[in-house]
C-alpha cells in the first residue's frame, strides 16, 4: 500500500472516530491530523548569514511556530535575504467563531433567473456595470457582464430578460450615476481591481454617496462591487447593498439580482 | 513553402496586402488632420518647457491660447512664430506665459508673415530635432561602449512604487539582477490626463508619472548601471494616451530606448476616440524612427479580454497593421518589438502546443522584428505555486521560438504588486529556462504537417479571412463594430476627440516637414 492511500484513508476515517464529527477546533494540516504544519517565506532587510537565519527563527517563532525549520535562505538584491520557513503553529482556529458572508440566496440557472424575472417583474431587468476612478482593469466587469463570461458560464448580457449596459474602465461617478439614471437602472455593478492606498474603498465610498446624494432611497438602484481584494462583510461600511469577492460567477450575481430585487422585496411586501 | 511552419509564401503577402489596403485610409486620415497633443509636441521641440504655478505646462496653456484665437486647424507653428516676431519676444517659453496672461493675441499671418513665420519655426524645430539625433548619437556609442546583453531574449522587467526615487534603487537592483530592460509602469490613469505632468514625482497610483524629469534621472541612474554592469541597461516608458506624441518627443529628448506604443490600444482598452489616435500615432511612429526607439505594441491585451485560442487570429491581425503603420512612419524592423502573449486558459487540451504555434506564427512572420512576449496574467489565479509553474512554461516557448524581448511574469501576478522575492523568483525561473534551453530554437523544427503547423496555418488563415471582411468595410468599422478586443469604438465618440482638427489650407507643422524627408 502506498504512503499515499494511507494518509487518505486516515484523514477519511477522521469524522467517524468517536467525538470527532462536532469537532470544531481545528489545527492546520501538514501530513498527519493535529500536526499543525504550515509554511510560510518572507524577506528581512539583512544580508545573509548565521545573523540573518536566527533572525528568520526568531520571526517564525514569533508566528506561533515551534519548532520552525529554516529549509531556504538565499541573498536577494542588495541587503535582503529570502526565506523559507517549515514549522508546527500553536494557535488553533475555532470553526464556530469562524465570520463570513454565507450566500443567502437560492443560485439559480439562466433559464429560472428570466422566468422569474418575466414573470414577476413583466419587464427586463436593467444592469449597468462599469470600472470606476482611474481602474482600467475591466477584467472582472467584462467576466460577469461579457456574454463570453467566465470558468464556461455566460455573462450577464446574455440573459435574455436583462438589459446590460457596460460602460467599461475609467468611468467617473458622474457619469456612472448618469448612465444609471438614463438605464433606469434596478442595479449597478462596479468592479474595482487596484487596490493601491485602498483606492477601490475609497472609489466605492464615492459612488454609493453619490447616488445617495442622487436618488431617494425608493429609487435607488441596488449598489453592487467587486474584486478581488474586497472584505465582503464590509457593506454598511462602504455603503453598498452586496460585495462579491474572488471567484464570484455570473450566475451567482444574477441570482442575487433577483433575489434581492424581486423575490425576497415581493415576499416582505406581502 | 518556407521556414519551420511551411507557411505558404503567397498566402503571407496576400496578408500584408490587405493590411497595407486596410490600413491606408487610415494612414490618408492621419496626414489629414491634427490635434492639440501633436501641435504641443511640435512647441515642446521649438524648445517651449515647463509649467505655470498650477503645473499646467507651458505648452498647453499656448495651445489653448492659439486655439482660442485662430483654432487648431492651422498648426500653432506659425501663429506662434507669428506672434513672437510682432511682439520681439526673444523665447517661446515667455510667450507662452505672456499668452497665459491674455496680453498676446495670435492671427493667421499675410502670405509675406507666415513665410517668415514658417522659417523661424522651423529654424527652433530643427533645433529640438538635433536634441534627439545627438540623443541617439549617444545611445549608439554607449551601446558599443558596454555592449547589448549576451543572451536573446532580453529580459524586460517592470518597476512600479509611484515615486522616482524608490523607482531608482529598485531599477538598478533589478538591472544587477539581471533585467535588460527596465520598464517604468505609469500611474494608472496617466493616459487620460490630456497634459504631461513636470519634475520628479513622488506618488503615483500603481505606476510612477511620465515627466520629463522622471525620463531624465531614471535614464542617468541606468547609464551608471551599464557602467557598473558593462551592458547597456534600456529604459522603457508608454508613448500612449492622450499626450502620445508628446511622450514621443519626451522620449526622444531623454534617451528612453522603447517605448509602448501600439496603434489601436488607446482606442479599444482606454476609450480614446480614434481619429485622436491614429493622428497622434502616426506622429509619435515618426519621432520613435527618428529616435531610434524600439516600439513595443500591445497585442497582449486583445487576449486578456477576448479566448486566447478563439481570437488568436486577432493578434495576427493587429501585428500586420501594427506593421504597416510603422513602415509607413519610417520605422525599421529591428524597432518593431510586436506584442504576443502566453494567455491561453491552462485547462485547454495541448495549450502548451497551441501557445508554440502562435508564438511561432509571429516569428516567422516578422523575422527581423525583436517580437515581445508577454507572460500569462488572466490565468494567474492566485495560487502562486502554478503560476510559477505556467511562468516557467512561458519562459520555455520564449526560448523555443527565439522571441526578442521577454516581459518577466510575476507568479504573483493579480496579487500584489511585485514584491522583492517575487521578483527574485521570477528572475530565477528566467534564468534557469534560458539556461538549460537558450538555444532549443534551433532545433525545435515542428514535425511537418503536425499539430502546430496545422494550427499555424488555420490562425493565419483565419487572420486573412479578417482583413478581407476589414476590407470590404473600413478599419475605422471594423473597430467601432468591435471586431477588436470585443469592445465597440464609434469614430465619432471617446475621450479626447474635441482635441482633434482638419487642416485647413495652409496648415504647418515644421516638425512632421522634417521627419518625412528622406534621410
Amino acid at each position: 500500500m502506498s504512503e499515499r492511500t494511507e494518509r487518505s484513508e486516515g484523514r477519511e476515517a477522521m469524522p467517524d472516530r468517536p467525538g470527532m464529527s462536532e469537532k470544531t477546533i481545528v489545527r492546520p494540516y501538514g501530513d498527519t491530523t493535529g500536526d499543525g504544519m504550515v509554511q510560510v517565506s518572507f524577506t528581512l532587510p539583512v544580508p545573509h548569514d548565521k545573523r540573518a537565519e536566527g533572525a528568520a527563527v526568531q520571526l517564525a517563532n514569533r508566528m506561533g511556530m515551534d519548532p520552525a525549520m529554516l529549509v531556504h535562505a538565499k541573498p536577494i538584491g542588495d541587503g535582503f535575504t529570502f526565506f523559507v520557513v517549515y514549522g508546527r503553529v500553536n494557535h488553533l482556529v475555532d470553526l464556530d467563531r469562524v465570520q463570513v458572508v454565507e450566500r443567502d440566496f437560492p443560485l439559480l440557472s439562466a433559464k429560472e433567473v428570466n422566468a422569474v424575472v418575466k414573470r414577476r417583474l413583466r419587464r427586463k431587468l436593467s444592469v449597468v456595470g462599469a470600472c470606476i476612478g482611474t481602474d482600467a482593469h475591466t477584467v472582472g466587469i467584462d467576466a460577469i457582464l461579457n456574454v463570453k463570461g467566465i470558468a464556461g458560464e455566460k455573462g450577464l448580457e446574455y440573459y435574455r430578460e436583462l438589459t446590460v449596459t457596460n460602460l467599461g474602465a475609467q468611468v467617473s461617478v458622474p457619469e456612472l450615476v448618469e448612465a444609471a439614471r438614463r438605464e433606469r437602472a434596478d442595479a449597478v455593478l462596479v468592479s474595482q481591481v487596484v487596490t493601491q492606498r485602498d483606492a477601490h474603498l475609497h472609489n466605492t465610498r464615492e459612488m454609493s454617496a453619490a447616488f445617495r446624494e442622487a436618488m431617494p432611497a425608493g429609487r435607488r438602484p441596488l449598489l453592487i462591487v467587486g474584486g478581488p481584494r474586497f472584505d465582503e462583510t464590509m457593506t454598511t461600511e462602504l455603503g453598498v447593498d452586496r460585495i462579491f469577492g474572488r471567484g464570484t460567477t455570473p450566475g451567482e450575481v444574477a441570482s442575487y439580482l433577483v433575489h434581492a430585487l424581486i423575490t425576497s422585496r415581493k415576499a416582505n411586501a406581502a | 513553402m518556407t521556414g519551420k511552419l511551411g507557411l505558404d509564401a503567397v498566402v503571407v503577402a496576400r496578408a500584408r496586402e490587405l493590411a497595407r489596403r486596410a490600413g491606408q485610409p487610415v494612414v490618408d486620415l492621419a496626414r489629414s488632420h491634427t490635434t492639440v497633443s501633436v501641435e504641443r509636441a511640435v512647441l515642446r521641440l521649438a524648445g517651449v518647457s515647463g509649467a505655470d504655478p498650477d503645473g499646467i505646462p507651458w505648452v498647453n496653456r499656448l495651445v489653448d491660447a492659439v486655439v482660442a484665437d485662430v483654432g487648431l486647424g492651422y498648426g500653432v507653428a506659425v501663429p506662434v512664430f507669428d506672434a513672437l516676431a510682432r511682439e520681439g519676444v526673444a523665447d517661446v517659453t515667455l510667450l507662452a506665459q505672456k499668452a497665459a496672461a491674455g496680453s498676446v493675441r495670435f492671427e493667421l499671418p499675410s502670405a509675406k508673415g507666415a513665410a517668415a513665420a514658417r522659417r523661424a519655426s522651423r529654424r527652433a524645430v530643427a533645433a529640438g530635432i538635433r536634441r534627439i539625433d545627438r540623443r541617439r548619437v549617444e545611445r549608439d556609442r554607449l551601446v558599443q561602449r558596454f555592449g547589448d546583453p549576451k543572451q536573446r531574449p532580453w529580459i524586460y522587467l517592470i518597476v512600479a512604487t509611484g515615486d522616482i526615487y524608490e523607482d531608482i534603487p529598485q531599477a538598478q537592483a533589478a538591472a544587477r539582477a539581471g533585467a535588460d530592460v527596465i520598464a517604468v509602469i505609469r500611474s494608472t490613469g496617466q493616459s487620460l490626463l490630456d497634459y504631461v505632468p513636470e519634475g520628479a514625482t513622488r506618488e503615483g497610483f500603481a505606476g510612477t508619472y511620465a515627466t520629463q524629469e522622471n525620463f531624465r534621472l531614471m535614464r542617468a541612474a541606468l547609464d551608471a548601471s551599464s557602467r557598473e554592469l558593462g551592458r547597456y541597461v534600456r529604459l522603457t516608458n508608454y508613448a500612449s494616451g492622450l499626450c502620445m506624441p508628446e511622450m514621443a518627443t519626451l522620449a526622444g529628448l531623454e534617451r528612453l530606448d522603447m517605448m509602448l506604443n501600439d496603434s489601436m490600444y488607446g482606442i479599444l482598452f482606454r476609450d480614446i476616440n480614434p481619429v485622436r489616435t491614429f493622428v497622434d500615432q502616426r506622429f509619435s511612429r515618426q519621432v520613435h524612427a527618428r529616435a531610434g526607439i524600439v516600439i513595443n505594441t500591445g497585442e497582449d491585451n486583445y487576449l486578456t479580454t477576448a479566448d486566447a485560442v478563439d481570437e488568436a487570429h486577432t493578434v495576427t491581425v493587429s501585428q500586420l497593421l501594427n506593421e504597416f503603420f510603422a513602415h509607413e512612419a519610417g520605422l525599421a524592423d529591428r524597432q518593431l518589438g510586436l506584442g504576443h502573449a502566453f494567455e491561453i486558459n491552462p485547462d485547454v487540451p495541448e495549450s502548451l502546443r497551441l501557445e508554440l504555434a502562435h508564438a511561432l506564427l509571429a516569428r516567422e512572420l516578422f523575422p527581423d522584428a525583436p517580437l515581445k512576449w508577454m507572460p500569462p496574467t488572466k490565468h494567474m489565479t492566485g495560487d502562486v505555486f502554478r503560476g510559477n509553474l505556467l511562468d516557467g512554461f512561458f519562459n520555455l516557448v520564449g526560448a523555443m521560438t527565439g522571441q526578442g524581448i521577454l516581459l518577466v511574469g510575476m507568479m504573483t501576478e493579480a496579487v500584489v504588486t511585485p514584491w522583492l522575492s517575487d521578483r527574485d523568483i521570477a528572475l530565477q525561473n528566467v534564468r534557469y529556462v534560458l539556461g538549460a534551453a537558450g538555444g532549443l530554437h534551433e532545433d525545435f523544427v515542428p514535425a511537418s504537417g503536425g499539430f502546430i503547423q496545422r494550427r499555424a496555418h488555420r490562425v493565419l488563415g483565419e487572420a486573412v479571412e479578417l482583413l478581407e471582411r476589414i476590407g470590404e468595410q473600413s478599419l475605422l468599422t471594423a473597430i467601432a463594430e468591435g471586431t477588436f478586443g470585443i469592445m465597440k469604438r464609434p469614430a465619432d465618440r471617446g475621450k479626447g476627440r474635441d482635441g482633434v482638427a482638419r487642416h485647413e489650407d495652409g496648415y504647418y507643422n515644421p516638425a512632421t516637414e522634417i521627419l518625412e524627408q528622406p534621410a
